[in-house]
């Protein structure tokens, strides 16, 4: 048994690195056409925030010695600007200036995916050991066989269309998710100064991945996902009790299931994480000591997140909205529609404390949702972490009705902008009420995985309890 | 050496003495002055350009008091409250034909002026509150001439131009506003400022309907004062007025032949005396230096036949066309090598009278054809792309035939044409000033080689407009040059569209500028410096035009809709919150533990209600419980219901009776 799951998964892995190099070689093939594609200029795929043009916009402005926020084009971080700046240079010995920087995009691409294997694998390692230390495995295995989920997720994140969309569509979400994947990786593999590096370069970049920062302390504190710890703590008093049932079990307890927090990881990651905040903090304050200093960095890239102001069209729901809303009501709704996001952080890390990459995966699905400038690339990150879980959500509601949704929206969306703007038959709301569409698919998406989850921690605990009742 | 030194000093302290005397003595006499004139000209398209010129002055208030007999006392005031240096404000409707009107003569580079409202202005008060003066200013003038030059006020319509307009520096403002309606509640505050409004003298031939009905109609006002320099050398407030039109004579005059007309003809008024209050009053008759030189060539046919020429350098001789009215003075412009000078011939309105008014005609006696001088390049700009989402601006320059003339240092390797371009864009027209390329006739260039300077500010959204200052060095022999900027276009909230959004949003026109090329008239008689149309004309100005204004559609959202958007977004966000809060609240075990522990006990109504509503919560059917009376409760629960209603009641009556 054991034999064939290794050769099972030796023949997956081959198979994902395969698929991984084709997918590869499939964008640097479509990003030589990115030209006629003409995807960075999709509302859908690169947002204000973004938008590489808007940072090109920005180097140039470096470049005449003008502060690069002076305009209202660019608004990322000025370290990505100095990074990326002298890759959207125009060269004109060069046909096709942007190679350079559809190069990085796919590598980033192709490291997160990596990223992503790495943490399912210990995910799908954790889940059979989890099962084994309850005496579940036996009645798991009659059911299902468990998923080998980190290279299907893998997979999924290089060949989600959305992803290829963003990664040949020139603009910097590619790099976000690398850095919110670096720091759920740094995480679940007891990483700490890469967590924290992943974490902090995350939210400096694009202020969302903040709220991640629970999620990584449980990871830390608690270790990968399991069941509730309670089902420990009863399963090893039964061990206790009754020893000889299980054979593997006394060798499992050799090494104790976590259930206590454990501190020192933490104030570690506290340290890591503020030498890194104050060393990115330093880095910015060095370049913008001619341009206003941080107070106008964090005005113009935080503020500009925050108070929507740029209301072009993107595919989430607050540019009409603050587009129609009446003056004097913008700031009650910009509150509310802010602390959406930060109420349910607290409720959702109660009842999901046990299973922190899940955590991740639900924060990132509601900050895509409401945040001010979303775009295809948060929805890639989010729908291959919810692959990771692809044991565990087994029974998941509405999944076909769901993946429907997700298509049919994609593919009416531009249909819709197309309508609207170049051809000016149809009105803003066609394209709002595709927005609204994802929002709900989105909003499903969620509701279901989050119960889905729950239900399934029920039923392990049902399980758990056969033998007792 | 010490000697001469010092008796150096001592002659030129005597000397600055003396001058500073002389310069008193000339100060003293300076009086206020007003002067009318008007300059008609023929234009090669069969059309008239009619130029009124009326100037008023006023001596330093330090010298003369601040009190006037002409000098109207609302600018006055203006100057002073504001500290307004320099300040023009015009009116147009229509566009300045720069191929057949002219491009190059002083006429066109000063009264040529976009369509609708211009203003700005140069301050003498400190940097940081020149943008308060601005704001003041143009509420004062929005107030004085009945128009919406407050819209200027915000900060997203005006710019301050460091080195491209008018090559000031620090406390010009510059605003437009394209799209404002000129008419004649703007022209009657206008004539208000003159000493004798339109009841007598030149401005007596402004007949609205003729006016208005021309091809072009601007009205403009410039104001110039050194009031606040402390140098003694102060001229005080000149108030400049002027009002060009272009006219189209309507008398049949043949399909070939340009068609006489007469002031009457033109006006329908004619010009009975002069203003009693205007030091001068002349109307001149201008004609351009390729009608005079082809003039010329008439007369030297006709020489052997017609002796007399010479002799009588007046209309009646002259075999192109005959004028009605013999001048008093022609005035010659200066020839040189180059060009020929234009003529210009002077008429006084003094000497006539209600029973004899002024009316002078033009009639020509043979076919003319000729053609105005143009600005070395002809600009023009215009939109590129289709669509509601990005585009791009492009401004062409196409090479005239007057390219080679008059060009400085005329080295035929080392020949350069500098223009400056001066640019300000709204900001929902979100330029990509990165994406600057240059095409020199034709092919792409190295932005380098050829802007000599540059200076961006870019726009920021709601707070201030793109301004883009550029100074490019082409080569003499170039055909044309191309300046093409992307841009997006963006997306406003719904109160900031304008009533009729659909129309489309203005780009005010861009100001494209020669630096190399003067333009003047310069005439060799000395008493032309007397008048002030005249020494107008002989000032050097730049050579500059402006090019078209653009419109650009932008998208709208639906303006019915805001409520709806409201309801169905909060809608959303409601059930996203609900819903995901209500999947984490559940705990099945639980709740079944409590139903079966409810059902042991008596089912009473309150008990019934709330396992109904767990059921409910569940998604489960409910099922009645085994008690047969399921009316009983039902009743009871509406009388509970009916007993809440009345309990929220009272508190609400005891509440609004509290508070009052």
């Amino acid at each position: 048994m054991e034999e064939e799951n290794k050769i099972g998964s030796q023949i997956k892995k081959l198979g994902f690195w395969k698929w991984a190099v084709a997918s590869i070689i499939f964008r640097l093939v479509l990003s030589y056409f990115s030209e006629n594609l003409n995807l960075s200029t999709r509302p859908e795929v690169s947002t204000p925030l973004t938008s590489l043009r808007r940072l090109a916009e920005g180097y140039w402005l470096k470049q005449l010695s003008m502060s690069p926020y002076s305009g209202s084009m660019y608004h990322g971080s000025p370290l990505l600007l100095s990074v990326l700046g002298p890759l959207t240079v125009k060269n004109i010995i060069v046909e096709y200036q942007l190679f350079g920087y559809s190069l990085v995009s796919v590598i980033a691409d192709f490291i997160s995916a990596v990223l992503i294997r790495a943490t399912g694998r210990s995910l799908v390692a954790a889940h059979g050991h989890n099962l084994k230390s309850l005496g579940l495995d036996k009645l798991f295995k009659d059911i299902v066989e468990i998923l080998p989920s980190g290279d299907i997720a893998g997979l999924v994140y290089l060949w989600n269309p959305f992803t290829i969309v963003s990664s040949i569509g020139f603009n910097t979400s590619p790099i976000e998710n690398l850095f919110v994947i670096v720091s759920l990786y740094g995480a679940s593999a007891g990483l700490i100064p890469l967590a924290a590096f992943g974490w902090v370069m995350a939210s400096h970049l694009f202020l969302y991945p903040l709220v991640l920062f629970i999620p990584v302390i449980f990871l830390l504190g608690y270790g990968l996902d399991g069941p509730p710890r309670k089902l420990f703590v009863q399963s090893i008093l039964r061990g206790e009790e009754r020893p000889a049932d299980h054979v593997e079990l006394n060798s499992l307890t050799n090494k104790p299931i976590k259930t206590t927090f454990s501190w020192r990881r933490v104030i570690l990651f506290f340290l890591w994480t503020s030498i890194w905040i104050s060393y990115v903090l330093v880095l910015c304050a060095i370049f913008m000591r001619e341009y206003g200093g941080l107070g106008e960095m964090f005005k113009r890239t935080y503020g500009f997140v925050l108070s929507v102001e740029d209301l072009s069209p993107n595919i989430g729901v607050l540019w009409y909205f603050f587009a129609e809303v009446f003056d004097f009501f913008r700031n009650f709704f910009l509150i509310v529609f802010h602390v959406n996001i930060l109420f349910m952080i607290l409720p959702l890390a109660i009842r999901l404390n046990h299973r922190p990459c899940f955590l991740v995966f639900v924060y990132l699905a509601i900050s895509s949702m409401l945040k001010s400038y979303p775009s295809v690339g948060d929805s890639a990150l989010y729908l291959s972490l919810l692959v990771l879980f692809l044991n565990e959500l087994a029974e998941m509601q509405f999944s076909f009705f769901l993946f429907c949704g997700y298509v049919g929206v994609s593919l009416l969306s531009p249909v819709m902008h197309n309508i609207w703007i170049w051809r000016g038959t149809g009105n803003a709301n066609f394209y709002f009420a595709t927005a609204m569409a994802y929002a709900c698919f989105q909003i499903i998406l969620v509701v279901e995985s989050v119960s889905a989850m729950l239900n399934y921690d029920r039923k392990i605990k049902k399980l758990c309890n056969i033998p007792k009742v | 050496m010490s000697f001469l030194k010092s008796g150096f000093l001592l002659f030129l302290v005597l000397f600055s003495a003396s001058e500073s005397i002389a310069e008193e003595d000339k100060v003293e006499k300076l009086n206020e002055e007003f002067t009318e004139a008007l300059l008609l000209r023929p234009l090669p398209d069969r059309k008239v350009l009619a130029h009124f010129h009326f100037q008023s002055s006023a001596p330093p208030t330090r010298t003369y008091g601040r009190h006037h007999y002409i000098f109207p006392k609302s600018i006055y005031q203006l100057v002073h409250k504001f500290q307004v240096r320099e300040m023009e404000l015009s009116f147009t409707q229509g566009r300045w034909n720069y191929e057949r009107w002219g491009g190059f003569d002083p006429i066109s580079n000063s009264n040529a002026k976009p369509p609708g409202v211009e203003l700005w202005a140069d301050f003498d008060v400190p940097q940081d509150q020149v943008d308060d003066s601005w704001k003041n200013l143009t509420h004062a003038l929005s107030g004085l001439f009945c128009a919406s030059i407050n819209f200027l006020e915000h900060s997203t319509s005006y710019s301050a131009p460091q080195w491209s307009f008018r090559s000031f520096s620090g406390k010009l403002r510059y605003g437009m506003l394209p799209r404002e309606a000129v008419c004649t509640e703007n022209l009657t505050p206008w004539l208000k400022l003159l000493p004798c409004r339109d009841k007598a003298g030149l401005s007596s031939l402004m007949d609205r309907p003729s006016i208005y009905k021309g091809y072009y109609h601007s009205q403009r006002l410039h104001l110039k004062s050194d009031e606040f320099d402390t140098s003694k050398m102060s001229t005080g407030i000149v108030l400049e007025q002027t009002l060009t039109v272009v006219l189209q004579p309507n008398t049949f005059s043949g399909k070939i032949s340009q068609p006489s007309w007469s002031l009457s003809s033109l006006f329908g008024r004619k010009v009975s005396g002069k203003c009693s209050l205007s030091n001068s009053s002349n109307v001149y008759v201008q004609f351009e230096r390729s009608i005079v030189s082809e003039e010329n060539e008439l007369r030297k046919k006709h020489e052997a036949s017609k002796n007399d020429i010479f002799i009588h350098d007046g209309s009646q001789s002259n075999p192109l066309f005959e004028l009605s009215l013999p001048p008093i003075r022609v005035i010659k412009e200066v020839e040189n090598l180059q060009k020929k000078g234009s003529i210009l011939y002077e008429f006084p309105v003094e000497d006539y009278d209600e029973s004899e008014p002024f009316d002078l005609e033009l009639r020509w006696k043979v076919p003319v054809v000729w053609s105005c001088e143009q600005a070395p390049l002809r600009a023009s700009r215009f939109l590129l792309g289709s669509g509601n989402e990005r585009g791009a601006i492009a401004i062409s320059m196409k090479s005239t035939r007057s390219n080679n003339v008059e060009r400085v240092g005329s080295d035929e390797k080392e020949c350069w044409l500098k223009v400056g371009i001066f640019q300000v864009v709204p900001w929902y027209v979100k330029v990509y000033y990165h994406t600057l390329e240059l095409f020199l006739d034709g092919e792409p260039q190295s932005t380098m080689n050829i802007i000599e300077k540059i200076r961006v500010s870019p726009s920021e959204d709601k707070v201030s407009p793109g301004v883009m200052e550029i100074d490019l060095r082409l080569p003499c022999c170039v055909k044309t040059a191309a300046l093409t900027l992307e841009f997006d276009k963006g997306f406003l909230h719904i109160d900031e569209y304008p009533s009729d959004a659909n129309q489309g949003f203005d780009i005010p026109s861009a100001v494209v500028h020669f630096a190399d090329f003067l333009s003047n008239m310069s005439f060799d008689d000395n008493l032309s410096t007397k008048v002030p149309i005249l020494s107008k004309l002989q000032e050097k100005t730049p050579v500059l035009s402006y090019t078209e204004v653009l419109l650009v559609p932008l998208t709208t959202p639906d303006f019915s809709m805001p409520y709806n958007v409201i309801t169905i977004t909060c809608t959303i966000f409601a059930l996203y919150f609900g819903s995901l809060l209500n999947a984490l609240r559940r705990r099945v075990g639980e709740e079944e533990r409590l139903l079966r522990g409810k059902a042991a006990k008596k089912t009473g109504p309150l008990t019934l209600m709330l396992s109904k509503l767990f059921s409910k919560l569940r998604g489960k059917p409910w099922e009645p419980s085994k008690t047969p009376s399921s009316s009983s409760p039902k009743s009871s629960i509406n009388y509970k219901l009916v007993a809440k209603v009345a309990l929220v009641a009272a508190i609400a009556a005891a509440w609004q009776y509290y508070f009052q």
